[in-house]
């Protein structure tokens, strides 16, 4: 089952330094190109733990439907 | 979840022991080169941040201090520092710091001006540095470029532990240079690719 809540990376604010990426429990976050850290919807579980890591404040927690 | 670290994970040694030997010979500042041109020549060949992403020693550095030695207070970014006029703003103040550090090593080599023993701190603060020069068999402009490297070298981390004990362990990256640089030529070399669908939980090759 999916879970309520999902991350969503602002592009404008990343800065792709990849921290969030060495903290997702799921390896549910990337960085592509260079450019941004993006995340795989259906493997994020919404824990947040990427959020609170960013430095860039880019990332939030969205909920499921609202922003998909 | 336990697993093997892999060897670049422990290289965040590699920031205390360049400022460490920076204390007792000057010359081995010129060892920070390689923190400027291999993620430049990664970004530029790759197409990629694997130098932020994995190899940045800073920013490991900065992660023990702020996230496992709590010496942070993991407060949000404030938002004027991570806005881009910021980002590059810092990128330009930072190459025109640069260009004038090369000029003064100009004017030492050509011999206008003398070899200035001293580190200077957030381009202000002269702070003596003699103890680290020993003299050199080189040209003075070598240990010039070298005490002004330096400076930058530690100015740049004092500022990183600054901002990583008052809001994030990793706040310096928002506003790297290196790091807006690599994100500049990586942005350049997407150009118009679009990210992938990260809906359905498929993913391009990463990084």
């Amino acid at each position: 089952m999916l879970s309520k809540k999902f991350a969503q990376v602002d592009r404008d604010f990343c800065v792709a330094c990849g921290s969030c990426v060495k903290v997702c429990p799921r390896e549910a976050i990337f960085v592509w190109r260079g450019v941004t850290a993006a995340v795989e919807a259906l493997r994020c579980v919404g824990c947040g733990k990427c959020a609170r890591e960013c430095p860039a404040g880019a990332i939030t927690l969205e909920e499921r439907g609202a922003a998909q | 979840m336990n697993r093997s670290k892999h060897w670049y994970e422990y290289l965040w040694i590699v920031t205390p022991v360049y400022l460490l030997l920076g204390f007792f010979n000057i010359l081995f500042a010129w060892l920070g080169m390689i923190f400027f041109c291999v993620p430049l020549i990664i970004a530029i060949a790759t197409g990629n941040k694997t130098y932020c992403n994995r190899y940045c020693d800073r920013g490991q550095f900065l992660t023990l201090l702020g996230g496992r030695l709590r010496l942070s207070r993991n407060r949000p970014t404030p938002n004027w520092m991570r806005s881009r006029w910021f980002r590059y703003g810092f990128l330009v103040f930072f190459l025109v710091m640069f260009l004038q550090m090369l000029w003064v090593t100009y004017l030492v080599g050509a011999g206008a001006q003398s070899l200035g023993q001293s580190v200077k701190l957030f381009w202000t603060f002269r702070v003596p540095w003699h103890w680290a020069y020993h003299g050199t068999l080189l040209a003075p402009w070598v240990a010039q470029f070298a005490f002004g490297f330096y400076s930058m070298m530690l100015t740049s981390n004092l500022i990183g532990w600054i901002v990583m004990a008052l809001y994030k362990p990793r706040t310096w990256c928002v506003f790297c240079p290196m790091g807006t640089m690599t994100q500049l030529i990586c942005k350049a070399k997407a150009g118009g690719a679009q990210l992938p669908c990260t809906a359905c939980g498929e993913k391009e090759a990463q990084t």
